[in-house]
């Protein structure tokens, strides 16, 4: 029984990969999880990196060794890593390069729900897109062959259902892994405008027939269905399942095409629009083959799908959604309680440090008339929520830095930054640069726990003991850099701290420390894994 | 469909009963929730067991032959997702972590208004066992009554699942257990 994240990783490791990289992010965690404690024992390197960017760089270096590489991130990763993700499929790719990305449709712990298949398209790589357990094992080791033949990276494109369940996998036996080859063309390695051109024409060359593999692909099945049909379905990934699910209770079985492999297959869609004249898409995240549907067709079809309202623009597919799209009635339930049942939302863990540190941020921020708190993404993010509420942004990994920075120059005083340490390591660094060099009057505070808890108690980047010198050497002055251990249930030291360096008009510096309550009980300390 | 609060322990209710299930050769599909809703929100989980192929992890309004609760206002929740012939089995003891919680006597009466619904005094059944944290376990004992699932294979899923943490622990979990499915085989329940 194997969650959908190991079904990738085993698959990886029996395609032969020699390097795995990755920075923690539901729902894509459990990849590297699964990867890092075999690697030692399977010969292949399987490294958390500071973020999406190192980690796709370190992927992209090894396929130049000709070697097979796998980086795993969530969808908000790739847009971190989008840079080298585009640009990699201009190069000449050695070792097949696979980017297993995992969208969270319905948000259950992210801040959008970007498709990924949208960014495959924009960078011109293929796709896979498994629907069940069994074909994310299947087609994860088909993608380093694909990879490997048409020389760019290939995504594989997964869902938090998918990811998140477990299911019976039949593995296959493994491959060895690659001898080392260094690329023997550096000059296709190297995107200097005259290099680039070449190698973007090299790529839409190559596109008709990539096109091909596609249409030719066992991942995209057509299935005829009874002749009559009143209307013929188009599913991808795990909608499959969930209009199989249905079908019994319709009466007859719609004409249907499935795509598991992009880009979607043109021709095999004109087949299935013969089949019948309205057509139902039945697809996770955005109305991407949707759109396609409407652009392939003729006037006189009915395309119905997400932007036609059958289905809705946002949120996670349900079997109740696509019972509904099918015209299906909902089957016979009970009723909900009478009883009002108020939400549960997560929580700080009880003795949370972040719960200590932000009395003191209240405490400290009392004292002013105005003020602005920027925050990041982490379990610190929680103190949004009541009884703190004292964060008042979360955008993306880093943005409490540059936005403070931001802030700061509209004017408002005094302007504080709460970030997390495994968050600032990810991507607060540079935008830190940015108010050092600038001299902004701005209060960075710092929550070091010592773990990277709301994704499972990965090890930070680097330890704690760490951040100090980092900061002295970005330029952050020593008398407005402080290191200080949070006391349980006594705020008033951080929060007199905080007050008298938001009154400062520089930068200032707060590394809050002490260590997460989870990391306490599980016994795991930083360094355990290295 | 399982539920119950972050911390409680409903994937390892859902991973038993899927281990015991896959053991027993059916076919297994089970869906779990990580990352942000595991700190102290409301937690589900679905299981799927057949004898044929399942299609998907999710499951539809009055879809569900169990909802199985940790805690009775989370399987509340679920209700909708049961079929009219379907059972709650569900922990009795309220676990309140929000401001708004309602009365628990209330919660018990919703339960208790449900027909067939089985309440089971968990926490204090675990403490029988030996240890308060073995609840989760209570509820597995009580769910498998009603799931075509043999006592033994489950407790040998429980012995190999726990094993790693000790003779000790694998006993407590194993009266849980027993407890559990004692409670609802002789109508004991809460």
């Amino acid at each position: 029984m194997l969650l959908g994240d190991e079904a990738v990783a085993l698959a990886a490791m029996h395609a032969g990969v020699s390097g795995a990289y990755a920075y923690p992010g539901t729902p894509s965690t459990e990849i590297l999880e699964y990867l890092v404690p075999r690697a030692a024992g399977g010969g292949f390197t399987a490294h958390w990196c500071a973020n999406e960017k190192t980690a796709y760089e370190q992927a992209l270096g090894m396929s130049m060794l000709g070697r097979r590489s796998l980086v795993a991130m969530k969808h908000v990763g790739l847009n971190v890593a989008m840079d080298p993700f585009v640009n990699s499929a201009l190069v000449a790719l050695g070792g097949g390069l696979v980017v297993a990305v995992a969208d969270d449709p319905g948000m259950h712990s992210s801040q959008n729900e970007q498709d990924t298949r949208i960014l495959a398209d924009f960078a011109r790589v293929p796709c896979l897109e498994p629907a069940d357990q069994q074909e994310a094992y299947d087609m994860t080791r088909e993608a380093f062959g694909l990879s490997e033949r048409f020389a760019v990276p290939v995504v594989l494109r997964l869902v938090t259902r998918l990811c998140h369940s477990r299911a019976v996998v039949v593995p296959r036996p493994p491959r060895p892994q690659n001898a080392m080859a260094k690329t023997a063309a550096p000059q296709d390695w190297t995107l200097l405008p005259h290099n680039a051109r070449r190698l973007w024409r090299a790529l839409l060359d190559r596109l008709p027939e990539i096109g091909r593999a596609a249409a030719d692909s066992a991942y995209n099945r057509f299935d005829a269905g009874d002749p009559g049909a009143p209307f013929a379905v188009l599913t991808s990934g795990i909608a499959r399942h969930y209009l199989a699910a249905e079908t019994a209770e319709l009466g007859f079985r719609p004409p249907q095409l499935h795509v598991g492999m992009y880009p979607a297959p043109d021709d095999a869609i004109r087949r299935l629009a013969d089949t019948a004249a309205r057509l139902l898409v039945i697809e996770e995240g955005h109305p991407f083959l949707e759109r396609r549907l409407r652009g392939v067709l003729p006037h006189g079809w009915e395309v119905r799908g997400k932007e036609s309202g059958a289905l809705p623009l946002d949120g996670e597919l349900t079997p109740d959604l696509v019972r509904a799209a099918l015209g299906l009635p909902s089957r016979p339930h009970l009723a909900a309680p009478a009883l009002p049942l108020p939400g549960r939302p997560p929580q700080l863990c009880k003795g949370c440090p972040h719960a200590d540190s932000y009395q003191a941020v209240r405490a400290a921020l009392a004292d002013f008339p105005e003020s602005v708190v920027t925050s990041d993404i982490g379990c610190y993010t929680l103190g949004a929520l009541p009884p703190y509420s004292a964060i008042e942004s979360c955008v993306c990994m880093g943005a409490s830095v540059g936005m403070a920075k931001g802030a700061a120059d509209a004017g408002l005083r005094p302007v504080l930054a709460v970030i997390g340490d495994s968050t600032f390591l990810h991507s607060g660094v540079t935008p830190l640069m940015d108010a050092v060099a600038a001299g902004t009057p701005m209060t960075l505070l710092i929550l070091d726990n010592g773990t990277v808890a709301m994704t499972g108690l990965q090890p930070t980047i680097l330890p704690g003991s760490r951040l100090e010198p980092l900061l002295l050497g970005l330029g952050v002055e020593p008398e407005h850099l402080h290191v200080v251990e949070v006391q349980p249930r006594r705020p008033e030291a951080l929060a007199g701290l905080l007050r008298a360096e938001l009154a400062h008009p520089g930068v200032s510096v707060i590394v809050a420390v002490r260590e997460c309550v989870e990391l306490a009980k599980a016994g795991r300390h930083r360094g355990d894994q290295a | 469909m399982l539920a119950g609060v972050g911390g409680q322990g409903v994937l390892s209710v859902a991973a038993i009963l899927a281990e015991a299930a896959r053991r027993l050769g059916l076919q297994v599909r089970q869906g779990e929730v990580h990352g942000m809703s595991q700190r102290g929100g409301a937690v589900q989980a679905t299981l799927r067991l057949s004898d044929r192929p399942i299609e998907g992890d999710l499951v539809a309004r009055g879809g569900a032959d169990m909802v199985l609760g940790v805690e009775p206002l989370e399987a509340l929740r679920y209700l909708d997702y049961l079929a009219p012939a379907g059972r709650l089995v569900t922990s009795a003891d309220p676990y309140e972590n929000i401001p708004d919680y309602p009365p628990p006597e209330q919660v018990l009466a919703a339960v208790r208004a449900i027909p067939g619904a089985v309440l089971v005094a968990a926490g204090d059944l675990a403490r029988r066992a030996g240890s308060g944290r073995t609840a989760n376990v209570v509820m597995v004992g009580a769910a498998s009554a009603f799931l075509p699932l043999p006592a033994e294979v489950v407790e040998a899923c429980i012995g190999e699942g726990f094993a790693a943490k000790g003779e000790r622990v694998v006993e407590a979990n194993r009266r849980a257990f027993a407890l559990g499915r004692a409670a609802v085989e002789g109508g004991a329940g809460a």
